[in-house]
């Protein structure tokens, strides 16, 4: 029953193939049944799905992507750890007040090697949801995240940390316990952790409840995941006194993963199988498999003093503004508008 | 309970001629208005007299907001602040739009206020010793954090490692600046990075928390202080009590996330009334890096 609730959910750009992949699947039982032969009509209709779903999923608007990343269907953290790592042990609880399980952690082996594992979880439907709270996390959340950060660092194992949440939850208790203070002490104390930090965006990536895992040497997105300041319906309610312009607001903020590898925020965008991650788990898994391969080898080759220092210099950098009338060595520097800042500035 | 909570009976301040604050910063409502209802206890009170008290109600404490400048001359020794990174101006990466545009509506604030941006930073002294001052501007865009304020931010902490001279923020900000998108988001992470970074060499930071500090600026530096100051009633915290409202559905007993259920909470080390921030700042610089 919980399995159709998810399977049901279709939106509104993908019905067209999905009611092609129907009638295919209709014509292949009729002709598993041998009575008649369909096969001709049935090479016909794929290739059409085929190229429906190309035309669809080539050019994706932000508000597409959107959806997608908040997709039902979509591979959560747990799913990922299912298909991308062996040997996985889930650890528990943040030793203060509770396990807050809107962020799963654990231990792991990624191609045999032992790694740390750290993720937004939701739930697949109101059941898991009261328990994995969306995938909102409480301060308690963030602080089983940094205690497992800390237990990485001390055995050298790697972090990757999955992200997927709405934000951090928003309610009285959270701020009661120190939903900032929380956040704002995982940024920090992973921006100079000693060992190698690769983050990825697999859906959500919602503003501060977001980076408060997300502080990498690399940071990654999936194709159809977002990574956003604030979510386009509060940015709407903002601006326009009108959650439903929701979809203004996500093509006003450039959120999506080709705007924030422009931007500087994604070293790499992952890509997603045709028609979005969710229509082959295990094709978005290979992928990004492939993706944390490449990056953790590239890492492993620095010390980890220079780990830190990479992954400082990496969000050094980030920003755009100009200056004028700044002295660097005794030289007057200034920067145009709208020309990113560069290195000549340190 | 501190000893900050109640009012100190010293006059703060002498007028002196050439550091008013400039006529836009000023909260009066117009020339000859010289009369302002306190939001604390509802009495109307002389504008001049509140001015003269740090912009805090003599009748019941209650502090209204303060002008950057005005914050500066409270809190260092007179004369010694010295502005840095004037020259900084913030951009339109997205080209963002609403009502209006991104560029038009920097344009117009900053043609009303006195910086490129919603933050100031600069060197000054504090009783004598050499400190590293930012503070925030909150009449421009809500004193949010963009790609400026984050830089600013982030060299203070800067310079604060280089010279080992403690530094003081004095946050007031919605958060971070929707019109900067994810870049705004990422100066939390460059900001506190570099805190880390002046953290990890000794150097003190000690933060200042007033009306009002949520979201992005919340959720890094402004929590991280080695001490955590607040003025009385700001209102600080995570989500703004709107979107709490909206997410529980039920109203936000009083005085929650003021600084006064904060240090109740432990999230705060001490609330300071506003004359009392510069002895007190000098106290702690001197607890902590006077020689043993």
């Amino acid at each position: 029953m919980k399995a159709r609730m998810a399977k049901d959910f279709v939106l509104e750009f993908e019905r067209p193939i999905l009611e092609l992949e129907e009638k295919i699947a209709e014509l292949r039982r009729i002709a598993a049944s041998g009575k008649v032969d369909c096969s001709r009509e049935i090479e016909n209709l794929d290739r059409k799905a085929r190229k429906l779903r190309k035309e669809i999923f080539q050019d994706l608007g932000a508000w597409q992507r959107t959806q997608l990343s908040r997709h039902p269907q979509r591979p959560y953290t747990l799913d990922y750890v299912r298909m991308l790592f062996t040997d996985w042990y889930e650890l528990h609880g943040d030793r203060n007040f509770m396990d807050d399980q809107a962020i799963v952690c654990g231990l792991a082996r990624f191609d045999g090697r032992p790694v740390a594992v750290i993720g937004h979880q939701k739930g697949r439907n109101t059941k898991e949801n009261v328990v994995r709270n969306f995938g909102m996390p409480f301060p308690e959340g963030y602080r089983k995240a940094l205690r497992i950060m800390n237990l990485a660092e001390r055995y050298r194992r790697p972090i990757l940390t999955f992200i997927d949440t709405p934000g951090a939850y928003p309610g009285i208790e959270a701020e009661a316990r120190g939903q900032a203070e929380a956040i704002a002490k995982n940024i920090m104390v992973m921006s100079s952790l000693r060992v190698p930090v690769v983050c990825t965006v697999i859906g959500e990536g919602g503003s501060g409840g977001a980076l408060a895992v997300g502080v990498g040497n690399r940071v990654l997105m999936l194709e159809n995941s977002i990574y956003s300041v604030i979510s386009p319906e509060a940015c709407a309610a903002i601006l326009w006194k009108d959650q439903s312009k929701g979809e203004v607001a996500a093509g006003a903020l450039r959120y999506t993963a080709p705007d924030c590898h422009r931007l500087g925020v994604a070293d790499e965008v992952v890509p997603e199988p045709l028609g979005g991650a969710h229509r082959d788990p295990e094709g978005a898994a290979r992928e990004l498999g492939d993706a944390l391969r490449r990056h953790l080898e590239a890492l492993r080759g620095l010390g980890p003093d220079e780990l830190a220092a990479d992954r400082y210099q990496r969000v050094r950098h980030l920003g755009r503004f100009s200056e004028r009338g700044r002295r660097v060595n005794g030289v007057e520097i200034t920067f145009d508008e709208d020309e990113p800042l560069g290195d000549a500035d340190r | 309970m501190t000893e900050h909570r109640s009012a100190g009976e010293r006059p703060w301040f002498s007028h002196k001629p050439g550091v008013e604050p400039q006529g836009a910063e000023r909260r009066d409502n117009g020339a000859g208005n010289l009369w302002r209802k306190c939001e604390g206890c509802a009495e109307i009170l002389h504008v001049p007299d509140v001015e003269a008290n740090a912009s805090v109600c003599p009748l019941c404490q209650y502090h209204f907001p303060l002008d950057w400048r005005s914050r500066v001359r409270l809190l260092v020794d007179e004369g010694s602040f010295e502005e840095t990174d004037r020259g900084i101006s913030p951009q339109d990466p997205l080209k963002f739009f609403d009502s209006k545009s991104y560029r038009d509506r920097l344009e117009e604030t900053q043609a009303k206020r006195a910086g490129k941006d919603a933050f100031i930073n600069g060197r000054a002294t504090i009783e004598g010793r050499p400190i590293w001052l930012g503070t925030f501007d909150f009449q421009f865009m809500g004193g949010s954090m963009g790609s400026v304020v984050g830089e600013k931010v982030t060299r203070l902490f800067e310079y604060g490692a280089a010279d080992r001279a403690p530094v003081v923020i004095v946050s007031a900000s919605g958060g971070a600046r929707m019109q900067e998108g994810i870049l705004s988001l990422m100066q939390m992470a460059k900001s506190t990075a570099a805190l880390q970074r002046m953290r990890r060499l000794g150097v003190p930071f000690v933060s200042v928390l007033t009306h009002p500090t949520t979201g992005g600026v919340a959720a890094s530096f402004a929590m991280l202080g080695d001490v955590i100051l607040a003025e009385p009633r700001a209102l600080i915290g995570f989500a703004g009590p709107r979107v709490i409202e909206q997410t529980i559905r039920q109203k936000l007993p009083p005085g929650f996330q003021r600084s006064e259920y904060l240090l109740d909470h432990g999230m705060l080390d001490a609330i300071v009334h506003r004359r009392e921030l510069r002895p007190t700042l000098a106290r702690l610089f001197g607890l902590l890096t006077d020689p043993a």
